[in-house]
C-alpha cells in the first residue's frame, strides 16, 4: 500500500484537479448562460448560443458532482463541515443547479416569447449564481469558517450565519470567479459562432480578461495585508489517524504567503494567471479562439491553484476554534479508502477524458443559424 | 412549528426530494433500455419506423432525464448539508460508491446523452446505437453504485469502527461491492424500473390505438415493451425473494414487521396473508394464514417482534459497556483493559447510541431507559405489513398484464381490444406506486437506524435550527411542485402531438 502521507497529498492534488476540471469545463457553459440575455440580440442568436453548449453542459457539470463525491469519499470531514456550515448558501447554489437542466429541456417546448424569455433568465441564474457563489465560498474558506468540532465524538457545530459569508474579501473572490468564467464563456462563444456574435464575444472576452487580472491583483494585496492566514505550530505527523483535535494552530496577517517564501516554485501559480491572460489578449487579436481558450484555461488553472497553494496544508481552517481547522494531514479518509479510490480514479478518469474528447471531436465546428432547424 | 425538530424536518426533506427524484429516475432507466432495444432493431432491420420510435420516446426521455438531473444533485448535497454527522461517521465507506457513481456512471450518461441528440447526422447507424447503449449503461451503473451504497446502509459489511477517528472505516472494498443486500436490491430495483418503463410505453401507445393514430408505431412499441416487461417481472420477483432471505438474516426487526410476526415461529413458519396488527398489544387482531409457506421461502425459524426486542435490550446493555469503556480509554490511552473491553463489545456500540434520543448522558441510563430504547428498535408493523403486501399484489398484477398484452399482441388482437387499451392506459400510475411501496418497506423498515445496527437516524443529522430547515424545505417544495407541473403539462402535450409531428 502507498504511504498514507503520499496518498493524502495525491488526494489533495486530485481534489484540485477536479475543481480545476469543473472551472475549465463547466466554466465555459456557465459563462455562456450568464451572457445569454446580454449578447444574443435575436431569438436565433439565443438558440445558437444555447446550442453551442447544449450537447456538453451535462457532462461538464459532472465535474462538480464528482468533486462533491470525491470530497465525500476522500475528505469526509471537509464535506460534513462545509456543506452543513454553508447550508443556506448551498441551497442557493442548488436552486441554480435545479434550474439548469430544465432551462435547457423546457425552453424550446413552446413557441411563445414570454415563455422563452422566462427560461432565458433561468439560464442566466443557473450560470451566474454558481459562477459567483463558488468564488464567494472559496473566499470564505481562505479566511476560515466559524465552526467547532467536538473533541470526543467529532460532531460539528457552526457558529456563523449566511450574511457573514457576504464579506468584502469573499465578494472579491466571487468577482474573480465570475470574471474568469465570463472570460472562458465568451472565448468559447467566439470560437463556436460567426459574425456579430463572434465579434461581440471577443470584446467581452478581452475586458473580462483584463478585469480578472485586476481583481486577482487586488485579491493578492488583500491576502498579503489584511487576511489572517493559518499555520500549524505543533509537530506535524503526516500519517497519523484523521483526527484534527491533536494539533495547535496560530493565525496571523501575511501567513498565507509563507508557502511562496518556503517553496518559491509555487509562484508558478500566479505566474500562470498573468501569462494566461496575456496570451488570451494576444490570441483574441490574432482571432485564434481555440488557442485563446487554452490560454484562458491556463489562467483558470493558475487561479484555482493559487487558492490551493497559499493554504496548504490547510483545506478548511476554522476561525472560531483554531484547533478544529481541517488539514491535509487530519481530515482525510483512511489509508485503504484513499488507496482504493486512487486505483479507481487511475482506471476511469483517463477513460472519461478519452470519450469526452471523442464527443467534442464528433461535434466540432461552428454552430450556424441554419443548424437550429435540425434540432429535436 | 407543528412540533417538528431539525431531525424530523431533515427526514421529511430527504423523503420529499428523493420521492420527487424517483418519479423520473425509474422512467428514464426503463425508457433507456427500450430505446436501446428499438434502435438495435432499427440497425438490424433498417426499418425507419424503429428510428422514429427511438426519436419519439427520446423526447419524453429527455424531459424526464432533465428532471432527474435537476432533482438528483440535491440528494448528494443533503448528505453533507442535513446529515453532516452521518457524512463524518460513514463517509469513509459510504462516500466511495457515491464518488465511483460519478466517475463511472454520471460521466458516461451525461457525456453521451448530448451526442445522442446531436449526433444523428454525424454518426453511422451502428455508432449511434452504441451511444444509446452507453447512455443505458450509464444509467444502470448509476443504479448499481447507489444501491451498493444503500445496501451497505441495510447490511454494513466490510467496515469497522476506528476509535482514533471516531468513525466507521472500510476494511474490505470487495465485501462492500459483493454485499448480497446490495446485489439483489440492485437487480430488484433495476428490473422494477424496466417494468415501469414498459407499462409507460404500453400505456401511451394504447392511447394512440384508442384514438386510431400512429397505429403501426404503437403496435411495434407495445410488442417491444411487453417482452421487456414480462421478463423484467419475473426477475423482479426472483430478486425480491432473494432479498427476503437476506433481510431475514440481517434485519430481524424489519422481517418481523413485514410479516407481522409477534411470537417467534419455528421452522417452517407460516405466512400471514391478511391481518390487523395491533402494535400496542403486540398481537394480530385477525389473521388469515397459510402454515409453513414462509418457512419454505426463507428457511429457518423467524424471530417475532417480542424476541427481537428482548435481544436488542441485551445489545443495548452490551453497547453501553462499549461506550463506557471507550470513554475510559479516551481519558487514559494507557488503559489497555478498557480498550480490550471495548473491542469485545464494539459490535453493539450503535445500540448504546439509541439511548441519546431521551438522555444527555447515556452512561447513567436506567433499566427503564434501556427498555424504552429497546421498544423503539421495532418499526411500526401495520404500515410495513400492508405496504409489502400491496407491492407484491401489484407485482402479480403486472405479470398478468404483461402476459396478456404479449399474447394478445402475438395474436394481433390487442390493437382491436378497446377494453385492454383502456386498462393499459389506467394501469400507468401503478408501477410508481409499487416502487414507492418497495422503497418505503426498505427505508422505513430499517428505522430507527440510518445504518443498520451502527448509527441511529436521529444521531446523524447536522446541528441546524428547525427554522433553517423549514426554509429550505419550503423552497424545495415550491420549486419542485412548479417543475413537476410544468413537466407533466409538457409531457401530455408531447404525447398528444405524437411521433409524426414531434
Amino acid at each position: 500500500m502507498l504511504d498514507y502521507e503520499i496518498l493524502r497529498v495525491i488526494w489533495w492534488l486530485l481534489l484540485g484537479t477536479l475543481l480545476i476540471g469543473y472551472a475549465i469545463m463547466d466554466g465555459f457553459d456557465l459563462g455562456v448562460s450568464t451572457l445569454l440575455p446580454f449578447i444574443a440580440k435575436t431569438e436565433t442568436e439565443k438558440r445558437v448560443l444555447i446550442n453551442t453548449i447544449e450537447p456538453y453542459w451535462e457532462g461538464n457539470q459532472i465535474w462538480l458532482v464528482l468533486g462533491g463525491g470525491a470530497i465525500f469519499a476522500a475528505w469526509p470531514a471537509i464535506y460534513a463541515v462545509s456543506f452543513s456550515g454553508l447550508y443556506l448558501a448551498l441551497c442557493l447554489v442548488l436552486v441554480a443547479l435545479i434550474l439548469r437542466p430544465v432551462s435547457f429541456a423546457f425552453r424550446n417546448k413552446y413557441e411563445d416569447t414570454k415563455w422563452k424569455g422566462f427560461w432565458t433568465w433561468t439560464h442566466f441564474v443557473s450560470g451566474f449564481l454558481p459562477a459567483l457563489l463558488t468564488g464567494v465560498a472559496v473566499g470564505n474558506v481562505i479566511i476560515g469558517l466559524p465552526f467547532k468540532i467536538d473533541p470526543f465524538d467529532l460532531s460539528i457545530t457552526y457558529h456563523g450565519n449566511f450574511f457573514q459569508l457576504l464579506n468584502p474579501f469573499a465578494l472579491l473572490c466571487g468577482l474573480v470567479s465570475l470574471s474568469m468564467i465570463i472570460m472562458q464563456g465568451s472565448i468559447y462563444t467566439a470560437m463556436k459562432t460567426e459574425d456579430a456574435l463572434h465579434e461581440r464575444s471577443k470584446v467581452i472576452a478581452k475586458y473580462a480578461g483584463l478585469l480578472l487580472l485586476a481583481l486577482y491583483a487586488v485579491g493578492a494585496l488583500f491576502t498579503a495585508f489584511l487576511v489572517k492566514g493559518y499555520i500549524i505550530t505543533s509537530e506535524v505527523i503526516a500519517n497519523a489517524p484523521s483526527n484534527p483535535m491533536y494539533k495547535t494552530v496560530e493565525q496571523g496577517v501575511g501567513v498565507w504567503f509563507h508557502n511562496f517564501v518556503d517553496m518559491p516554485w509555487t509562484l508558478l501559480a500566479p505566474a500562470l494567471v498573468i501569462l494566461g491572460v496575456v496570451l488570451v489578449l494576444r490570441f483574441i487579436k490574432l482571432d485564434k479562439m481555440f488557442c485563446a481558450l487554452i490560454a484562458s484555461s491556463t489562467a483558470i488553472f493558475g487561479v484555482v491553484a493559487t487558492a490551493g497553494v497559499i493554504m496548504f496544508p490547510f483545506i478548511l481552517p476554522s476561525s472560531y476554534d483554531l484547533t478544529s481547522s481541517l488539514t491535509v494531514w487530519d481530515a482525510s479518509s483512511s489509508q485503504l479508502t484513499l488507496q482504493i479510490m486512487l486505483i479507481v480514479t487511475i482506471i476511469f478518469l483517463p477513460i472519461v477524458l478519452l470519450y469526452t474528447a471523442w464527443v467534442f471531436r464528433v461535434l466540432r465546428g461552428k454552430v450556424k443559424p441554419s443548424s437550429i432547424e435540425e434540432e429535436y | 412549528m407543528f412540533g417538528l425538530d431539525n431531525v424530523d424536518l431533515s427526514r421529511i426533506q430527504f423523503a420529499y426530494t428523493v420521492g420527487i427524484h424517483f418519479i423520473f429516475v425509474p422512467l428514464t432507466i426503463g425508457l433507456a433500455l427500450l430505446m436501446a432495444i428499438m434502435e438495435t432493431i432499427y440497425v438490424k432491420t433498417g426499418k425507419e419506423i424503429y428510428k422514429q420510435m427511438v426519436q419519439f420516446w427520446a423526447i419524453l426521455f429527455a424531459m424526464n432525464f432533465a428532471m432527474g438531473v435537476a432533482t438528483g444533485v440535491p440528494m448528494e448535497f443533503q448528505f453533507g448539508t442535513n446529515w453532516s454527522y452521518y457524512a463524518h461517521y460513514v463517509g469513509d465507506v459510504f462516500g466511495s460508491p457515491l464518488a465511483i457513481e460519478g466517475l463511472m456512471a454520471f460521466f458516461l450518461e451525461a457525456t453521451f446523452i448530448g451526442l445522442f441528440f446531436f449526433g444523428w447526422n454525424k454518426l453511422t447507424k451502428i455508432q449511434h446505437a452504441t451511444v444509446t447503449w452507453l447512455v443505458f449503461l450509464g444509467s444502470n451503473f448509476s443504479a448499481l453504485w447507489i444501491l451498493v451504497a444503500n445496501g451497505w446502509m441495510q447490511n454494513p459489511v466490510g467496515s469497522y469502527f476506528n476509535l482514533d477517528t471516531m468513525r466507521m472505516e472500510m476494511d474490505s472494498f470487495s465485501a462492500l461491492i459483493l454485499n448480497p443486500a446490495a446485489q439483489w436490491r440492485f437487480l430488484h430495483t433495476l428490473t422494477a424500473s424496466y417494468i415501469l418503463g414498459s407499462v409507460f410505453v404500453i400505456g401511451v401507445s394504447s392511447l394512440y390505438l384508442l384514438r386510431k393514430k400512429n397505429v403501426e408505431f404503437a403496435k411495434r412499441s407495445i410488442m417491444v415493451a411487453s417482452v421487456v416487461g414480462l421478463i423484467s417481472t419475473l426477475i423482479t420477483a426472483y430478486a425480491g425473494d432473494r432479498q427476503g432471505i437476506i433481510i431475514h438474516q440481517t434485519q430481524p426487526a424489519k422481517m418481523a414487521a413485514i410479516e407481522a410476526i409477534w411470537d417467534t415461529e419455528s421452522y417452517p413458519a407460516g405466512v400471514t396473508l391478511m391481518a390487523l396488527p395491533d402494535q400496542e398489544g403486540q398481537k394480530n387482531l385477525y389473521a388469515v394464514r397459510i402454515p409453513g409457506a414462509l418457512g419454505m421461502l426463507v428457511g429457518g425459524s423467524i424471530s417475532g417482534v417480542k424476541d427481537v426486542i428482548i435481544e436488542n435490550e441485551a445489545r443495548i446493555r452490551s453497547g453501553l459497556i462499549a461506550y463506557n469503556s471507550l470513554n475510559e480509554y479516551k481519558a487514559d490511552r494507557t488503559n489497555t483493559q478498557a480498550r480490550a473491553t471495548f473491542e469485545q463489545h464494539v459490535g453493539d456500540l450503535g445500540y448504546a447510541l439509541l439511548l441519546f434520543r431521551n438522555l444527555q448522558d447515556i452512561s447513567k441510563a436506567t433499566d427503564k431507559d434501556i427498555q424504552i430504547a429497546a421498544q423503539g428498535t421495532i418499526p411500526k408493523v401495520a404500515p410495513l405489513f400492508y405496504s409489502f403486501r400491496f407491492m407484491v399484489g401489484l407485482g402479480i398484477l403486472f405479470f398478468v398484464f404483461f402476459t396478456t398484452v404479449y399474447v394478445m399482441t402475438i395474436k394481433n388482437t390487442f390493437a382491436k381490444s378497446r377494453c385492454m387499451q383502456y386498462i393499459a392506459l389506467w394501469i400507468m400510475p401503478l408501477p410508481w406506486i409499487a416502487i414507492y411501496l418497495g422503497w418505503f418497506v426498505a427505508e422505513y423498515g430499517r428505522q430507527p437506524w440510518v445504518i443498520q445496527d451502527i448509527l441511529p437516524t436521529f444521531r446523524s443529522a447536522s446541528h441546524l435550527s428547525a427554522a433553517t430547515v423549514w426554509s429550505s424545505l419550503a423552497g424545495f417544495f415550491i420549486i419542485y411542485t412548479c417543475l413537476v407541473i410544468v413537466d407533466a403539462i409538457l409531457m401530455v402535450r408531447q404525447v398528444k402531438k405524437g411521433p409524426n409531428n414531434g
